[in-house]
């Protein structure tokens, strides 16, 4: 269970060059760009299913078939028309548990994510724009807690607190994994703060929250935005591998939990595959659509990462080649011109050129 | 050397963060836990198990913080990290000694093989951008996406079984005894496959996905221009000039992934009941062993720092811009 | 004089279909054994696309979509370098015609010495040459370009831009080639150092015959080192003669305002304008002349039909061309 983070915006140092810079960007084109950041497939997808969570998490808990709690006679049984995944070794229906548990999972990864976020974003904003002594602390701040190893950390503070509800939960992995995107927004503030429009604001002695809030942060949006997402799916295998270790029984059911009492009851050695499936699929499709979500972002700042489109093209000769950097390709190299611009003759009375009709 | 020197400063720092934090966390727990954690076991504590309880928990009143704090470091200094009482009597750094070496292989090796095969597909898939390797992205997405320990499951359940190959549970073959023989350890390589594979399958994704969208991103770099001009090999504008870069920043997100990864690891040790420092830490929390998860945590971490520093020495050796001027 | 680089109606194209932007128009260009060639034009007017497409090094989504290149070598018979094999192409690179690229902070590998960057294209194109000689080569190119022998094992970092630049200009006549392709070589400069470095390269050029385009912004640069000067707008070759002949008598308007745009360093002073309005949208060309709707002598015809580069009726219109409705031309030249 972890996240390694796999987005460019986040493993490029800075100073590399290649650093995803928001491309300064006024807010005004912001619009426009939002509106073209759903035109690639995979936001439009990754939205999609992650709004059929969403809704899943709101109605969950009142489209159940069965309580997720209800005993029945049906033991370990496989999925059937009355139970679409099967049953439990005390007749728990597993549909309605995996609905039930949408929620938590949904409501813990969001809050965490925005937690993180926030802090993040305010330890690393001040960091990069206040510079100096503040800098230097945050910033060991933050690296502490980017190498302190988060899981095990979590477990034992979990663990500790007894009983921790779903709220408890997310605060502490909130809390806990803010660092990255700290680091990743120092650099990015250090990098925008030298830009000529920040400067220009400064020297004017504008107000610093006027420029952080309507300067700084409209350039930093996808940032944020990436590493809010971030948080989110790793909130959410962190939330499930504390539920499967059995540490936060009073919150309810979760996918987490699932898996934690199908492992308890060694669902796999009475073959009760079903039991187990579902809810490990819920985890890795959401987990799909929040990295396709992040992809879209880090194509959508770094236009470099962008899908090539079509790469393949034919040659006048009928031929194939493809296009790779170091060679582009040659799709015709007849010496004919490509528009037809014809000289028009020496006029050698000096009087106005006559303008003929000329092709394009 | 000034750059190294720095890294090992802020890496002391971070061990005296942790093992700061470490002393104040079971300080934060609310009430009376040792009384607790008495009436729990019934009697089976002894008087000595519950001094040190009543030590770790700071509720000795007879001592200020301040000489807590003392104590707990010189009591680290020597090696002690208190007793269990799940493996009561044995003290906790014996337990984690036995454990340690378990996950530091698996883990270790796994986990820079995951790597180096992840970093070594990502070249390719960033280099080859526009075919066919493309569309095994959404695939890789998609194990980056699935949780280790669940990958396991599912590997034991259709990998392992009385006819199979594959060892579902354990270290080691129970019929032997640990020892450097040639019984023990192919059995002890026997039973490290199936953990090793699926930690493996599950972090490896998160590589090439890094690395593929570094090597896109370097790919543009002047230098790899000036490097098709020359008229070098195909194979040296990849490896030397366009992967030789992309692995830079990919080391660092290495680094500082391991925190991440070991998360993951631990749970697929309880999976696998391997008898490492995972497996121990679930029979920690089971019984509320707070000295062991303490201890746990504590060389956890302590791990991941050493790791990063190795890290850090092979992105020394690799970036002669962090060496400047000797 | 002996043509070593003969361009025929070469045009690029970034993307594909609908959405394709032209960047280089049926462009022709003559570049002589042993001229330095200047090529001129504001950002976007395709001068460092052409310099890139002629070698096939523009990236993705950059296309040529035709055109030939008609290389001579010195010996033996001429060939168009866009028909080559991927192989031979290699072999043709670096050994026949060279780029300093704009910019020299990021041409060199940062994570490679000096001398690897220097010897590694030897091996590449010689793999029988001996490692000692290919040190030796080095060496002898470093102080070529007065550059200390010792900086050898230097890394990227450890120089200065100048010498940064000095060692890519080392590097790129390492092969002896016929013709060094400069892009901006020295925009990222100070102005000494700019006029320092580009000194030493023609006193280098006279010395070891090799042929160079040499693209910049800076006309009075071009004015200053080049023999001949081709000026582009969006895309085309507007106009093309000798240096001192565009200085003299620029007959494009486009070339004026060019000219007018920097002061020269020699020759007598004149009064410094810009040109008003922006370089064109490549993906949205005006018709006609592209200049047309920036020129201050536009007229009917210019909106409606594009202008053929050719000969004009003037006293030295042997030597030159323009492309241009106030300049009747003879024949189409190229």
């Amino acid at each position: 269970m972890t996240t390694i983070p796999t987005s460019s915006t986040a493993q490029v140092i800075p100073g590399q060059g290649a650093m995803a810079a928001p491309d300064g960007a006024k807010p005004a084109k912001a619009k426009r760009q939002r509106f073209l950041f759903l035109k690639n497939k995979k936001a439009l997808f990754g939205l999609i299913i992650l709004g059929l969570y969403v809704l899943f998490a709101i109605i969950g808990p009142w489209i159940t078939p069965y309580d997720p709690d209800a005993r029945s006679n049906d033991l370990i049984q496989p999925p059937s028309a009355d139970h679409w995944f099967g049953t439990t070794h005390l007749g728990q229906d597993v549909f309605s548990q995996v609905l039930d548990g949408t929620r938590p999972v949904v409501f813990v990864g969001f809050l965490a994510g925005a937690i993180a976020t926030v802090l993040s974003v305010i330890i690393g904003i001040t960091a990069g724009y206040l510079g100096g002594k503040t800098d230097d602390a945050l910033s060991a701040l933050s690296n502490v807690f980017l190498v302190i190893p988060a899981v095990p950390l979590m477990i034992i503070i979990t663990s500790i607190l007894d009983s921790a509800s779903n709220l408890l939960i997310a605060l502490i992995i909130g809390l806990t994994s803010w660092s990255w995107n700290a680091r990743v927004l120092r650099a990015q503030t250090l990098s925008l703060r030298r830009r000529d429009y920040i400067e220009a604001s400064r020297a004017t002695g504008e107000k610093t929250w006027r420029i952080v809030g309507f300067e700084l942060l409209p350039n930093l949006t996808a940032v944020i935005a990436s590493g809010f997402i971030g948080t989110v799916i790793f909130a959410v295998l962190s939330l499930i591998t504390l539920a499967f270790i059995g540490i936060v029984s009073a919150a309810g059911w979760n996918w987490g939990t699932i898996l934690f009492w199908a492992q308890g009851q060694q669902a796999l050695a009475q073959g009760a595959w079903w039991w187990f499936v579902p809810a490990g699929l819920a985890i890795a499709f959401l987990g799909t659509a929040l990295s396709l979500i992040n992809f879209a972002i880090d194509e959508f700042v770094s236009p470099r990462l962008r899908s090539a489109g079509k790469t393949k093209l034919k040659t006048a000769s009928g031929g194939t080649v493809r296009m790779r950097i170091g060679f582009t390709p040659v799709l015709s190299n007849s010496a004919e011109p490509h528009t037809q611009a014809r000289a028009i003759p020496i006029n050698t009375d000096g009087a106005t050129p006559v303008a003929r009709k000329v092709g394009k | 050397m000034k750059y190294f020197l720095q890294r090992i400063a802020f890496y002391l720092f971070t061990a005296w963060a942790a093992i700061t934090l470490n002393f104040f966390i079971p300080r934060l727990v609310p009430g009376d836990p040792v009384q607790s954690l008495i009436a729990k076991f019934r009697g089976q504590l002894s008087t000595e198990a519950i001094n040190s309880l009543y030590v770790l928990f700071g509720l000795d009143d007879d001592k200020g913080l301040w000489a807590q704090y003392i104590d707990y470091w010189k009591q680290l200094f020597q090696g002690d990290l208190g007793l269990s009482f799940t493996f009561f009597p044995s003290p906790v750094s014996e337990i984690i000694g036995d454990a340690l070496p378990w996950t530091v292989t698996l883990v270790g090796i796994t986990t820079v093989i995951s790597f180096l095969i992840g970093t070594g597909l990502g070249v390719f898939a960033g280099w080859r951008r526009g075919s066919w390797t493309d569309g095994l992205l959404p695939v890789t997405t998609f194990f980056s996406s699935v949780p280790y320990f669940w990958l396991g499951i599912i590997a034991i359940y259709l990998l392992t079984g009385p006819d199979s190959f594959f060892p579902s549970s354990g270290g080691f073959d129970s019929a032997l005894v640990p020892a450097w023989d040639q019984y023990f350890i192919p059995s002890a390589i026997q039973h490290s496959l199936l953990p090793a594979l699926t930690i493996l399958i599950s972090s490896v994704s998160g590589w090439i996905l890094s690395m593929r969208n570094m090597m896109v991103t370097v790919s543009s770099e002047d230098y790899i221009t000036v490097a098709h001009a020359k008229g070098l090999s195909e194979r040296r504008v990849a490896v030397s000039y366009a992967a030789r870069n992309a692995l830079l920043p990919n080391i660092s997100g290495f680094a500082l992934s391991l925190g991440f990864i070991v998360g993951g690891t631990l749970l697929v040790e309880i999976v696998f009941s391997y008898p490492g420092l995972g497996f121990i830490l679930l029979q920690a929390l089971g019984a509320k062993d707070y000295p062991l998860m303490q201890g746990i945590f504590l060389v956890i971490t302590i791990s991941v720092l050493v790791a990063n520093l190795l890290a850090d020495l092979a992105y020394l050796l690799l970036d002669p811009r962090t060496r400047k001027e000797g | 004089m002996e043509p070593v680089l003969e361009i025929r109606n070469l045009n690029v194209e970034y993307g594909l279909g609908d959405k394709a932007v032209r960047a280089v128009r049926d462009v022709n260009l003559t570049l002589h054994r042993g001229e330095v060639l200047g090529l001129a034009g504001e950002s976007g007017s395709g001068k460092s696309t052409l310099a890139y497409g002629l070698t096939r090094l523009l990236a993705p989504p950059g296309v040529i979509t035709g055109g030939e290149v008609i290389y001579h070598p010195e010996k033996s018979d001429p060939y168009d370098v866009l028909g080559l094999s991927d192989k031979a192409l290699r072999a043709f690179r670096w050994a026949e015609t060279a780029i300093v690229f704009q910019g020299a902070m990021n041409s060199l590998n940062p994570v490679h010495k000096i001398s690897t960057q220097l010897t590694d294209v030897l091996k590449a194109h010689d793999p029988k040459m001996s490692e000692h000689s290919r040190n030796a080569r080095a060496r002898e190119m470093l102080k070529l370009v007065g550059i200390a022998a010792d900086r050898m094992d230097a890394y990227p970092h450890q120089l200065s831009g100048g010498m940064r630049q000095r060692v890519m200009i080392g590097m790129a006549l390492i092969l002896q080639p016929q013709v060094v392709i400069m892009d901006e070589p020295t925009t990222a400069l100070d102005v000494v150092m700019q006029r320092q470095i580009l000194g030493q390269l023609i006193e280098l050029r006279e010395r070891l015959g090799f042929s160079v385009i040499f693209i910049t912004h800076d006309l009075s640069l071009l004015v200053e080192f080049s023999n001949r000067i081709a000026i582009m707008y969006g895309g085309r070759i507007v106009e093309e003669a000798p240096a001192n002949t565009i200085y003299r008598d620029a007959l494009h308007p486009y070339s004026k305002g060019l000219l007018s745009s920097f002061p020269a360093l020699r020759g007598p002073r004149r009064e410094l304008a810009g040109i008003p309005g922006s370089p064109p949208d490549l993906a949205g060309m005006p018709s006609g002349c592209s200049f047309h709707p920036r020129c201050p002598k536009a007229f009917e015809p210019c909106s409606t039909h594009i202008p053929v580069l050719g000969r004009p009726d003037s006293p030295d219109g042997a030597a030159r061309s323009v492309a241009c409705w106030l300049h009747p031309t003879e024949q189409p030249v190229g």
